[in-house]
C-alpha cells in the first residue's frame, strides 16, 4: 500500500490558492462594478468610474479564463 | 446461451438504473447550494444539471477502463457479479436518498462490487491497499481540502464586501454571486457528467466485452453512450430533493457568498484532484465545502448532528453495499432461479423505499423549506440514530450559536427552526 502524499498535498494546495484567489478575484470585481451603480457618490468622477469599470472586466476576465481552462480539463 | 443474453440484458437495464440513481442523487452537489440560496429556481436549476450531464456524457470519449480502479480484480469478473455489485449499489443508494443523506455513488458501487467479488472469488479477489488509498482516504481528506477552502474563501469575500453598505451596491453585488454561483454549479455539473456517465458506460462495456458480444478493449458503442447519458440526465431533472434538502438547508444556512465560495472550492476541488491523480468524491467534496462555508461567515452555524448523520453514513457506505453486493451475489451463484429472485427482490426493495418517500414527500415545492419535518422517516431514522454515536459536542456547538439555551434539545436537530438568519 503507497499512499501518494504528495499528490494529495498538491491537491490540497492548489484547490486552496486557486479556491481562494478566485472567490477573491471574482468579489474584487463585483464590488468595483457595484460602485458603479450606488447610489450615493459611490464612483465619483468619470475617471474613477472608468477604472472601477475596467478593474471589474479584468477581474472577471480572469475567472472567466480560469473556467474556460477547467472545460478544458473536463474534455481533455 | 438463451439465459446469457437474457443476463446481459437484466445488467445492462440494472446499470442504467444505477446511473438514473447516480444522477438524482447527485444533483445535490451541483445545485443545492444555488438552490437553497436562491440563485436559481428548483426546477431550473435541476433542469440546467441535467442537461449539463448529457453534454458531460458526450464531451469525453476516454470511458472507465475499470469499474473499480484497481481495488478488485477484474479479470475473468462474470456477469452475476456485475449485476449482484449493481443491486448492493442501487439499493444503498435508494436507501441514503430517502435517509436524505449525500453518500457518494462510486463509493456504493465500490462496495457492491467488493462484496460480490469476494462471495464469488473470495478474499484474494480484493486489493485491501487499494480500498485504503482509493477510498479511506479520499473520504476524509475530500471533506477537509474542500472545507478548509471554502472557509478562507468565504471569510475572504465577506472581507472585501464588508464596506458595501449602499442598498443599490448590495443589490449589484448580489446579482454577481447568483451568477458566480451558477457558472460553479454549471462546472461541477459537466464533471459530473463526464465522469459518473463514463463509469457506467464502462460497466456495460464491461458486460459486453465479458459475454462475448464486443471484443475486449473495445469502444463503446452509440447506444450506450447515448443510453448512459441520458439515464443520469434524466436522474437529475427528477432531482434527489431530499438530499438537496440537507446539503442546502441542513447542513448550515448558506448566504448567496457562501454558496459561492462553497460551490467555487468544490468545483476546483473536483477539477484538481481528477487532474493531479488523487480522485476525491465529487459527493464528500461538496458536503465538505458547504460545511466550510457555513464555518467561514460570522455566526454561521454548522449543523453537527447532520453532519454526524452524513459521515456515519459515509462510513457504511462501502460495508453495506458490500453485504448486499455479497448477499445477492450468494443468490445469483445459485442459477438463473437466484437470478430471478434477485431481480425481484430488488425491484421490490425499490418499490418500497420508493413507497416509503412517498409518506413525507420533498419535491421543488419544499425543498427549502427548513422549518418543515425535515426527518420524518420514522423507522429508518430511529435505526439511523442507533448507529449513530451519541451527538456529544453538539448541544455545545448550538448553544453558542443559536444563543438560545436549548439544553440538548433534539438530537436530532434538523426538525429544529432555523437559527435567525
Amino acid at each position: 500500500m503507497k499512499i501518494d502524499w504528495a499528490a494529495l498535498a498538491s491537491v490540497f494546495g492548489v484547490s486552496l490558492v486557486v479556491t481562494v484567489a478566485l472567490v477573491g478575484l471574482f468579489t474584487l470585481g463585483i464590488v468595483a462594478l457595484s460602485k458603479l451603480s450606488a447610489t450615493s457618490g459611490g464612483a465619483a468622477g468619470g475617471g474613477s468610474a472608468v477604472l472601477a469599470r475596467t478593474s471589474a472586466y479584468a477581474c472577471f476576465a480572469a475567472c472567466t479564463a480560469a473556467v474556460a481552462y477547467g472545460i478544458y480539463l473536463i474534455v481533455a | 446461451m438463451e439465459h446469457i443474453t437474457l443476463l446481459l440484458a437484466i445488467v445492462v437495464v440494472t446499470a442504467l438504473v444505477f446511473d438514473f440513481t447516480n444522477g438524482f442523487h447527485d444533483t445535490a452537489n451541483a445545485m443545492a447550494t444555488t438552490i437553497s440560496t436562491g440563485a436559481l429556481k428548483p426546477k431550473t436549476a435541476v433542469a440546467m444539471s441535467a442537461v449539463l450531464n448529457l453534454i458531460g456524457a458526450f464531451l469525453s470519449v476516454e470511458v472507465a477502463k475499470t469499474i473499480s480502479g484497481g481495488i478488485v480484480n477484474e479479470d475473468g469478473l462474470r456477469t452475476e457479479v456485475i449485476f449482484a455489485a449493481l443491486v448492493g449499489a442501487i439499493l444503498w443508494n435508494l436507501l441514503t436518498w430517502l435517509l436524505g443523506l449525500p453518500s457518494s455513488s462510486s463509493h456504493a458501487l465500490f462496495g457492491g462490487l467488493i462484496g460480490a467479488a469476494v462471495m464469488s472469488a473470495g478474499w484474494s479477489s480484493i486489493n485491501g491497499g487499494t480500498v485504503v488509498t482509493k477510498v479511506l482516504l479520499p473520504a476524509i481528506a475530500a471533506p477537509l481540502v474542500a472545507g478548509v477552502a471554502a472557509m478562507l474563501a468565504t471569510r475572504l469575500t465577506y472581507r472585501i464586501n464588508r464596506n458595501v453598505t449602499d442598498p443599490n451596491q448590495v443589490k449589484s453585488t448580489a446579482k454577481g454571486y447568483r451568477a458566480g454561483q451558477i457558472a460553479s454549479a454549471g462546472l461541477v455539473s459537466l464533471a459530473h457528467g463526464t465522469n459518473d456517465a463514463q463509469k457506467t458506460m464502462g460497466i456495460i462495456t464491461l458486460a459486453l466485452v465479458t459475454s462475448g458480444v464486443l471484443a475486449p478493449g473495445s469502444n463503446p458503442p452509440m447506444w450506450v453512450i447515448v443510453s448512459a447519458g441520458v439515464a443520469i440526465a434524466l436522474g437529475t431533472y427528477l432531482g434527489g430533493w431530499r438530499i438537496i434538502r440537507t446539503m442546502g438547508k441542513g447542513l448550515t444556512d448558506l448566504q448567496p457568498p457562501q454558496g459561492f465560495a462553497a460551490q467555487t472550492s468544490a468545483a476546483t476541488v473536483i477539477l484538481a484532484s481528477s487532474h493531479l491523480g488523487f480522485s476525491l468524491s465529487t459527493t464528500q467534496s461538496c458536503s465538505g465545502a458547504v460545511m466550510g462555508a457555513g464555518l467561514g461567515r460570522k455566526g454561521g452555524v454548522v449543523r453537527w448532528s447532520t453532519a454526524t448523520r452524513m459521515f456515519v453514513a459515509w462510513g457504511l457506505t462501502l460495508p453495506a453495499a458490500g453485504l448486499v453486493g455479497a448477499a445477492a451475489e450468494f443468490l445469483t451463484k445459485q442459477g438463473p432461479w437466484g437470478i430471478t429472485v434477485t431481480a425481484i427482490l430488488l425491484v421490490g426493495g425499490s418499490f418500497a423505499i420508493w413507497l416509503a418517500s412517498r409518506r413525507q414527500p420533498v419535491d421543488h415545492t419544499n425543498v427549502n423549506d427548513a422549518d418543515a419535518d425535515d426527518e420524518p422517516q420514522g423507522v429508518v431514522t430511529t435505526a439511523m440514530a442507533a448507529v449513530q454515536p451519541p451527538p456529544v459536542g453538539v448541544p455545545a456547538s448550538d448553544l453558542m450559536t443559536t444563543t438560545i439555551a436549548a439544553p440538548a434539545a433534539a438530537p436530532d436537530d434538523p426538525a429544529r427552526p432555523t437559527a435567525s438568519v
